[in-house]
């Protein structure tokens, strides 16, 4: 229910046929308070909200009775005042951050602000001004899983409904779907996570290792369509990541998905630093048994064994005795980190503050109710005038309390979607995290490849000078050499590769850095803005609400006196 | 709070003084803790601004506790059958060992309130137990208190009454007689439908009165912890966006402080009255007690001089020694039992018209609480649209600033 607000009718008219809540079919006779405003009105029928159905009030002199069988949704919309100049001015707002999304809106898929639709959002690169992808996730399907079936019955999962339109000429078409299930995701983000290191490759959702009863429920494949919806508009907004072939082919491929699944992290490793190491992994094995003196080769082994289970272990944990040497990226990354600790805070205040604004509008809500009830007390067991006079206070106070509380409930709607920006750089400083975690780790293969070099060429040394020593000539000792001086030259070759990895990473986190810093000014520039202009707008809402209250009290006060 | 009007009344016809206008003020000010730990107690002074004849004027002060309002109610609610004593704030069980602030404060204003109303009241400020509590010395106060025990404030006849009730009582269970002995009047059976039922209504709206107090704490706590972390949010960045992330997190922090305001406005000002109301009803009912006792005295009494007219009759007829006896029993009775109609009509009679002056009060009363409420209302929604609104030519001057697009 908290989703769109693009127009106040529409939300009111929501809120009044979606919600169950006793609140809201509620019958408040408001004759009264139009009266007093409106000279003669018979009929409630203000412009905006021409379209409801209204139907005459009683005259005000009968004793208004609050069990009216009326049209209830005349007499609530004639509690509501035209939409305000402040509300115009925030909704603006919303618009303008929102860029085109607000076309693409359907039931199934919120579209996230930040489309790069180039519009009003900030992009890095000008040339894709006109490029625009928009992707839904629908129509979750279950499957059986064919093969493997140990249960009879086999394996269920569930399959998803993926449709993109687009204009950007890598595809084909401007728009298809295929059908994908959550294995394929998997894939599509390790091998994006393999293609971009460096990159702040926005994280898939998480795996819910679950058992087989939750996964059928609705709400959970529920919330992982609209998980996974996130996930590839993310993706699509990536400058880099959106001309991706591995988004492509995922996006716009009917059948089984094209990419090859990665296991072996380590392998992965071997793939971007060294290129020829499975060959010599191809040609050391065999021989690695037989021959003591190809220690150099064991050596190498055993350091990529270390290097695969140092990249494992260094996923956000203990910090790796690199020592990185451009100042510039050490200071921003430590920016980051205290931006990140702040940003962690500031989405837990914001979750509370959230909280206390709903609890706060709820029991508002629940107080008008209880006046209610009491205003039709009193009227109906009324025996002197001034229980009237009271009934009628009671009434005023009643219907203020819940226009208040429907406005508290409407704000914290869009307070939670303006918050949800925060949350989402919570996700993205883990992205970032796994660049600088990449970066860390090329930059440890370099230097264990260069101590490696550095050992093998002093080992070389070592023999030579030992060697020269033997008159004659050493064969065991010249056949070392040899072998050792083709280790070196494959680690030399892998030291090149590694360098070139480690600066492409490098590369790779400098635009994103700069990405980030505009595209974080940005957004979080127009969430404060969403934010506050929001909080004004209905602030003078309520204050309204209570303004008319407190003046007729006073009216109403100065009229006993009087008498 | 009551209306200032009604702190120092001028009340009609006075026996006290016929020269001038009679007037009355009383104030309850300065909580004071006394004692320690389990022991510990508040005092207050009560201030008596007057010029009634039997009373120390102009100004008198003396100190009283919780428990000397107590005794005092007891001794009016005893003695005026058929007014509506005004209520006292309860008894305070958990609290007792650490008075807040606010409870005491709470406390106070609801003794004030309720000094003044008997003050205000035609007839209870004639009363000698007002003028004791009022007047009287630390020490006599503490002698009075202690005095009032139970069932031994019933003067001897009444004692009668009662076991000659409680004789009745089983002479009916005994006899199987189901006696109807209470009123069946409509217009009683809908007052006291009414203050049954007001009394549930006004129970609730006042629980979620009081549950919007805490809301507006909590709210505030929010506000408070939300500004913190999000001016250290600022401090991490070094441009004019971090300055506005400072401000939002200043703005956001004085809101709260507006916000525990107005909790402490709404509870003083609309939760207490609301509360306060409550009492009331609670001490009509109290009052409909009484009435239905003294209905039932009557009725009682009506009963059992129909029996002993019986057997006078009997004893007439056969000449019985019995009969001289039962003669002067039965006028007795019938004394009695004009005395106890008198006394229920009386009751009928004053309850009319202390319903009519409650009805009128009430109406104030709430409409003032009312009228407190949305002000507050007002007020704090005015002071958070101010508050947002100066940020915003800030947050204008940021974004032109920064560059939205290459």
């Amino acid at each position: 229910m908290m989703g769109e607000h693009s127009d106040n009718n529409t939300t009111q008219q929501a809120h009044l046929y979606t919600s169950p809540d006793e609140m809201e079919s509620l019958l408040l006779d408001e004759p009264s308070l139009t009266d007093r405003h409106f000279a003669s009105s018979n009929s409630s029928s203000f412009p905006p909200f021409a379209d409801v159905a209204t139907h005459d009030p009683p005259p005000l002199s009968s004793p208004s009775s609050i069990s009216r069988h009326g049209n209830p949704l005349s007499s609530l919309h004639s509690l509501l005042e035209p939409p305000s100049y402040a509300e115009a001015v925030f909704r603006s707002f919303d618009r303008d951050q929102n860029g085109t999304n607000n076309n693409n809106n359907n039931n199934n898929g919120e579209v996230i602000p930040r489309d790069n639709s180039g519009e009003t959002s900030s992009s890095s690169s000008p040339t894709s001004m006109s490029d625009y992808i928009w992707i839904s996730v629908s129509d979750p399907q279950k499957e059986q899983e064919l093969s493997n079936s140990i249960v009879p019955g086999g394996n269920a999962y569930f399959t998803y409904l993926i449709t993109t339109r687009t204009n950007m000429r890598d595809f084909n078409g401007s728009e298809f779907s295929v059908r994908r299930r959550f294995k394929d995701i998997v894939t599509l983000s390790d091998r994006l996570s393999e293609s971009y290191r460096g990159f702040f490759i926005p994280l898939r959702p998480d795996k819910n290792v679950v058992d087989s009863q939750v996964m059928q429920k609705q709400e959970f494949v529920e919330q992982r369509r609209i998980a996974l919806e996130k996930y590839l508009q993310r993706l699509a907004a990536h400058p880099v990541i959106k001309n991706s072939d591995e988004l492509r082919l995922f996006l716009q491929v009917q059948g089984k998905l094209p990419l090859e699944k990665t296991t072996d992290v380590a392998s992965r490793v071997l793939d971007g630093a060294v290129k020829m190491s499975k060959q010599l992994l191809g040609e050391v094995e065999p021989i690695e048994t037989s021959q003591p003196a190809r220690g150099g080769g064991r050596d190498f082994m055993r350091f990529f064994k270390e290097l695969k289970q140092y990249v494992a272990t260094d996923w956000g944990g203990s910090k790796p005795a690199v020592i990185e040497e451009d100042n510039e990226f050490v200071e921003k990354k430590e920016k980051l980190l205290n931006f990140e600790r702040e940003i962690i805070t500031v989405s837990q205040q914001a979750e509370s503050l959230v909280k206390a604004q709903q609890d706060f509008g709820e029991t508002m809500g629940e107080l008008g109710l209880a006046f209610v009830k009491l205003t039709k007390f009193e009227t109906e067991e009324a025996v002197c005038n001034s229980q009237m006079t009271r009934a009628s206070d009671m009434k005023n106070i009643a219907t203020a309390s819940v226009k208040a509380s429907r406005l508290c409930r409407e704000l914290n709607a869009q307070t939670v979607k303006h918050f949800g920006k925060i949350h989402e750089y919570l996700g993205v400083m883990l992205a970032v995290n796994n660049a600088f975690s990449e970066r860390s780790s090329a930059l440890l293969t370099v230097q264990t490849l260069l101590s490696e070099l550095s050992s093998l060429e002093s080992r070389i040394e070592k023999l030579e000078a030992a060697s020269s020593k033997v008159f004659g000539g050493d064969s065991t000792r010249i056949r070392k050499i040899d072998d050792l001086k083709d280790t070196v030259r494959v680690t030399e070759d892998a030291k090149s590769c590694a360098i070139r990895e480690y600066e492409r990473i490098k590369e790779n986190n400098k635009t994103e850095l700069e990405r980030l810093e505009k595209e974080r000014q940005a957004d979080f520039l127009s969430m404060l803005r969403g934010f506050v202009v929001n909080q004004v707008g209905y602030a003078e809402k309520m204050a309204k609400v209570w303004e008319t209250v407190a003046e007729e009290e006073e009216e109403e006060t100065n009229d006993i006196i009087g008498h | 709070m009551i209306p200032q009007q009604w702190n120092s009344v001028v009340s009609g016809q006075s026996p006290r003084s016929p020269s001038s206008q009679p007037f009355i003020s009383v104030s309850v000010t300065d909580p004071a803790k006394m004692g320690n730990g389990v022991q510990s107690y508040i005092s207050y002074k009560v201030i008596t601004k007057t010029n009634f004849s039997d009373y120390q004027g102009p100004e008198k002060i003396v100190i009283r506790r919780y428990n000397d309002f107590v005794w005092l109610r007891e001794r009016l609610f005893d003695k005026y059958k058929g007014i509506f004593i005004p209520p006292l704030p309860e008894k305070s069980t958990v609290e007792k060992f650490r008075f807040s602030a606010e409870f005491i404060e709470m406390r106070r204003q609801a003794l004030d309130t309720f000094v003044n109303r008997i003050a205000s009241h035609h007839e209870l400020q004639k009363s000698d137990d007002l003028r004791v509590f009022l007047q009287a010395d630390e020490l006599s106060m503490e002698m009075a208190r202690s005095q009032e025990i139970g069932i031994f404030k019933k003067k001897p006849a009444e004692l009668m009454q009662i076991f000659k009730d409680v004789q009745s009582k089983v002479t009916d269970v005994v006899l199987g007689k189901e006696k109807p002995v209470e009123e069946s009047s409509p217009e009683y059976e809908k007052m006291k439908h009414y203050i049954f039922e007001l009394e549930e209504h006004l129970a609730e709206a006042q629980k979620h009165a009081y549950r919007l107090v805490k809301r507006h704490k909590e709210l505030g706590q929010s506000l408070s912890d939300f500004g913190k972390a999000v001016k250290l949010l600022g401090d991490c960045e070094d441009n004019a966006l971090g300055k506005v992330f400072s401000e939002l997190g200043a703005k956001s922090e004085m809101l709260s402080i507006k916000m525990q305001k107005e909790a402490h406005h709404l509870l003083m000002n609309f939760e207490e009255p609301l509360k306060d109301y409550v009492r009331a009803v609670q001490s009509i009912k109290a009052t409909i007690a009484e009435r239905g006792n003294a209905f039932k005295q009557q009725c009682e009494l009506t009963e059992t001089m129909k029996l002993k007219e019986i057997d006078l009759n009997k004893y007439r007829l056969i000449r019985s020694i019995k009969q001289a006896e039962a003669e002067h029993e039965y006028e007795m009775l019938q004394a009695e039992s004009e005395e106890a109609t008198r006394r229920f009509e009386m009751i009928v009679r004053i309850m009319n018209d202390e319903m009519v002056r409650f009805q009128e009060q009430k109406t104030l009363d709430m409409g003032l609480a009312i009228h407190e409420f949305a002000k507050g209302q007002a007020r704090l929604a005015n002071g958070i649209a101010d508050a947002w609104r100066s940020l915003l030519p800030k947050l204008e001057a940021c974004s032109s600033q920064t560059p939205n697009h290459q």
